[in-house]
C-alpha cells in the first residue's frame, strides 16, 4: 500500500467517518429522547416527520439554522459566540481515542478501527472532560444576565466536584490494569473479566459522575427550568442553542461509549473470538456489540432523565463531596490491598 | 515528518508568544483567562512535539482544566471589570520595564545559545520510551519516596492556609 | 506510534472546522432584524434591576481551591496506579501515607464547614383563621 493512502487518506476517512457517525448518532439521540419521553409520560412524541418521526431532528436542525440569532445588548458578543463553539468542539473531539474494534488485516497491513492509539488515552478523555467546564461558565459570564450566570456558576462547581470522583474511580481500573491504553483496557476485558466485575464500586461512581458532568438529569441544576428559566443558555437563540443542544447530546454518546469502553468490555463480545469465524466477520460483530451496549448506557441515560426529580443544590454539593469522593478513596485503597495481596 | 514537525514547532512557537504577548494586554481579565488557556494548548503542543506526552497532557488536565477555572472563578467572585487603559497608568515605568524585559531576553538568548546550540539539536531517540508514565512512576516512587511525601504536606499546608485566607479575605 | 496524536490533532481541527462552517451558513440563512426589546436582558418581562456581576457565596471559591489541590494530588497518583504492579508493598506504603496526609487537609475542611451548604429552610406560612372548617360529624 503507498504511504500516502496509509498515512493521509485512511487516516483522513476514519475522522470523516467517526464525526459524521457521531453526528448522525446525536439526532438520533435526539429522537430517541422525545420518543421515549413520550412513552414515559403515555403521549406521542415527535410522529409526523418522516417514519415514526425519525426526520423531526433534520426539521429542527433546519428550523433553527433560519431563525435569528439574538444577542443581548449587554452581552459580550464574542465570548457569547465562542461559549457554544467551545462546548462542542470538546464534546466532538473527546471520541478520538476510543476503539471500535479489533485492528484488522486490510491488504497486507494492519488497520486500526480506533481514531489515535496513544499511551494516554484515559488522560486524554479526562483532560477534555475537565474542559467541559468552559463552555456552560463562559457563556453564563457573556450573557450578562442573572440566571446565565447562577446557572454558569452552579455548573462550574458541580462539574469540578464530581470531576475529582470520576478521576480517582478512574484510578482503580488503572490499578487492575496498569496501562492507561484504551485499546489494551479493552483486550484485558475479553471473555468474562469485564471491569464492572473487578470494579463495580467504581463503575457506580463513574456512572454517577458522568451523568453529573452531562449536566443530565438528576443534575441538570444548571438549567434548572423552574428557578432558572433556562440556565446558562437563557440568552442563547437559533444556531448557538443548536450548538449547546448537540454538545450536550454528543456528551451523552461520548460518555455511554468511554463507560462501555472501561468498564462493559468495550467491543468485546464474550468469547467471540473462539467461534472460529473470519476476522472481517469478527470485526463487524464487535462494531456492532459496541453499537449495541452504547445504545443500551444512551437509553439507560435517557430512562434516568424521565424517571428521576432533580437534587437540590446543598444535596448534590454533599453526594459530591461527602459521599462520593471519600467512596471513591475507599474503592481505591481497597482496590490497590487486594492488587498487592494478589501478587 | 520532519518536515510537518518542523511546521508544528513553528506554528505552536509563534502562536504560544503570540497569545501571551494577547495575554498581557488585554483589558477584560476574561479575554486575559481565555488567551492564557490558548497558550496553555500551545504549550502542550510543544511538549507533545518533544516527545513529553505525560507532561503535554497534564499540562492541559491541571493547568488548563483546573488551575484557569479557579482564576475564572475569582474574576466573577471578586466583580473585576475592565483594567484601566495602559497608556493612562503609564509613565517612565514604561520604559524602564521595556527595557530591562529586553535585557533579560537577550540574556536568556545568548545563554542559551551559548549552552546548547550544538548540543541538542535532534530529540533523543529515547524520548519517547522516558516520558511514559510508567517509566516517570518508577522514578518517582522508587527513587524520590521522600520528596513525594513532602509535596503531601506543602499540599496540606496550601489547603489549610487557602481556607483560613479566602474565610479572612471575603467575609 | 506517535503520528496518532496527530490524528487527534487532524480531528480536532475537523470539529472547529464543523464548528466554524455551520457558523458561516448560518450567517446567510438567518435573518437580522434586531430591535430594542429584542436585545434587552432577558428577565421574565421584568427590566433587570441592578447589575449581574453580584459577589458570589465565597463557598464557590473554596470549592474550586480544594478542587485544585486534590486534582494536583490525582495527578500524582497517576504514575503510581500505572506502576503499581511491579512496585509492590513499598510504593502502597508511600501512597497510603501520601494520602492520609491531603485526607487530614480535607477532614479539616470539613470539619470546619466550608463544604457546608445550606439547606433550605421553607417557611410554611401558619394560617390563624382556618378557611375549610373540617366537619366531623
Amino acid at each position: 500500500m503507498p504511504a500516502a493512502v496509509q498515512y493521509i487518506i485512511i487516516p483522513l476517512v476514519k475522522v470523516v467517518l467517526i464525526q459524521i457517525t457521531l453526528l448522525i448518532g446525536v439526532a438520533l439521540t435526539v429522537w430517541l429522547e422525545r420518543r421515549t419521553a413520550g412513552f414515559i409520560q403515555d403521549r406521542y412524541g415527535p410522529n409526523r416527520v418522516g417514519p415514526f418521526g425519525l426526520l423531526q431532528p433534520v426539521a429542527d436542525v433546519v428550523k433553527l439554522f433560519m431563525k435569528e440569532d439574538i444577542v443581548p445588548e449587554k452581552a459580550n458578543k464574542f465570548i457569547h459566540s465562542l461559549a457554544p463553539a467551545i462546548s462542542v468542539t470538546i464534546a466532538l473531539s473527546t471520541i478520538a481515542v476510543i476503539p471500535f474494534a479489533d485492528p484488522i488485516q486490510l491488504f497486507g497491513s494492519e488497520f486500526k478501527l480506533q481514531i489515535a492509539d496513544v499511551n494516554i488515552g484515559i488522560l486524554y478523555i479526562l483532560a477534555m472532560v475537565s474542559l467541559g467546564v468552559y463552555g456552560v461558565t463562559l457563556s453564563g459570564w457573556a450573557s450578562n444576565n442573572k440566571y446565565s450566570l447562577l446557572g454558569g456558576l452552579r455548573s462550574s462547581a458541580q462539574m469540578i466536584s464530581y470531576e475529582l470522583s470520576m478521576g480517582v474511580a478512574v484510578l482503580g481500573i488503572i490499578l487492575v490494569n496498569g496501562t492507561f491504553e484504551l485499546d489494551t483496557i479493552v483486550q484485558n476485558q475479553a471473555g468474562w473479566k469485564w471491569n464492572i466485575i473487578l470494579q463495580p464500586v467504581g463503575f457506580l461512581i463513574f456512572l454517577t459522575a458522568a451523568f453529573a458532568e452531562t449536566n443530565r438529569t438528576p443534575f441538570d441544576l444548571p438549567e434548572a427550568e423552574q428557578e432558572l428559566v433556562g440556565g446558562y443558555h437563557t440568552e442563547y437563540s437559533s444556531l448557538k442553542f443548536a450548538l449547546f443542544f448537540l454538545s450536550e447530546y454528543a456528551n451523552v454518546i461520548v460518555s455511554a461509549c468511554v463507560i462501555t469502553t472501561l468498564y462493559l468490555g468495550g467491543y468485546q463480545f464474550p468469547y467471540l473470538q473462539t467461534f472460529g469465524l473470519s476476522p472481517v466477520l469478527v470485526s463487524i460483530l464487535q462494531i456492532i456489540t459496541f453499537l449495541i451496549k452504547i445504545f443500551i448506557i444512551v437509553f439507560f441515560f435517557i430512562w434516568i432523565r424521565w424517571t428521576v426529580p432533580r437534587f437540590r443544590y446543598d444535596q448534590l454539593m454533599v453526594l459530591g463531596w461527602k459521599v462520593m469522593l471519600p467512596l471513591a478513596l475507599a474503592n481505591l485503597t481497597i482496590t490497590a490491598i487486594i492488587v498487592t495481596l494478589l501478587k | 515528518m520532519e518536515n510537518i514537525q518542523l511546521i508544528l514547532y513553528t506554528v505552536f512557537g509563534v502562536l504560544a508568544i503570540f497569545s501571551a504577548i494577547m495575554m498581557i494586554t488585554r483589558r477584560n481579565p476574561i479575554a486575559s483567562a481565555l488567551w492564557l488557556i490558548f497558550n496553555f494548548f500551545m504549550i502542550s503542543g510543544l511538549y507533545f512535539l518533544l516527545r513529553a506526552q505525560f507532561i503535554a497532557i497534564i499540562q492541559i488536565l491541571v493547568y488548563a482544566g483546573a488551575i484557569m477555572v479557579l482564576f475564572i472563578f475569582v474574576i466573577m467572585l471578586l466583580k473585576l471589570t475592565d483594567e484601566k487603559k495602559l497608556s493612562e497608568i503609564m509613565t517612565y515605568q514604561k520604559i524602564t520595564a521595556i527595557l530591562f524585559s529586553i535585557l533579560l531576553m537577550a540574556l536568556l538568548v545568548f545563554t542559551v545559545y551559548v549552552n546548547f546550540a550544538d548540543k541538542y539539536t535532534e530529540i533523543s531517540t529515547e524520548a519517547e520510551t522516558i516520558s511514559k508514565a510508567e517509566n516517570l512512576g518508577r522514578e518517582l516512587f522508587l527513587k524520590y519516596a521522600f520528596p513525594i511525601e513532602a509535596i503531601g504536606l506543602l499540599l496540606l499546608a496550601t489547603i489549610v492556609g487557602a481556607v483560613v485566607l479566602a474565610k479572612k479575605k471575603f467575609e | 506510534m506517535f503520528a496518532d496524536y496527530g490524528q487527534i490533532l487532524v480531528f480536532m481541527l475537523f470539529a472547529i472546522a464543523f464548528v466554524a462552517i455551520a457558523f458561516f451558513v448560518a450567517l446567510f440563512l438567518a435573518p437580522k432584524k434586531p430591535s430594542y426589546s429584542k436585545e434587552s436582558t432577558y428577565e421574565c418581562g421584568e427590566d433587570t434591576e441592578g447589575e449581574t456581576w453580584v459577589r458570589f457565596n465565597v463557598r464557590y471559591y473554596v470549592v474550586a481551591l480544594i478542587f485544585i489541590i486534590f486534582d494536583v494530588e490525582v495527578v500524582f497518583l497517576f504514575p503510581w496506579a500505572v506502576v503499581f504492579k511491579e512496585l509492590g508493598l513499598f510504593a502502597f506504603v508511600e501512597m497510603a501515607v501520601f494520602l492520609i496526609i491531603l485526607i487530614l487537609g480535607f477532614v479539616y475542611v470539613l470539619a470546619k464547614g466550608d463544604l457546608q451548604w445550606d439547606k433550605p429552610q421553607p417557611v410554611i406560612p401558619e394560617l390563624k383563621r382556618q378557611i375549610f372548617k373540617v366537619d366531623s360529624n
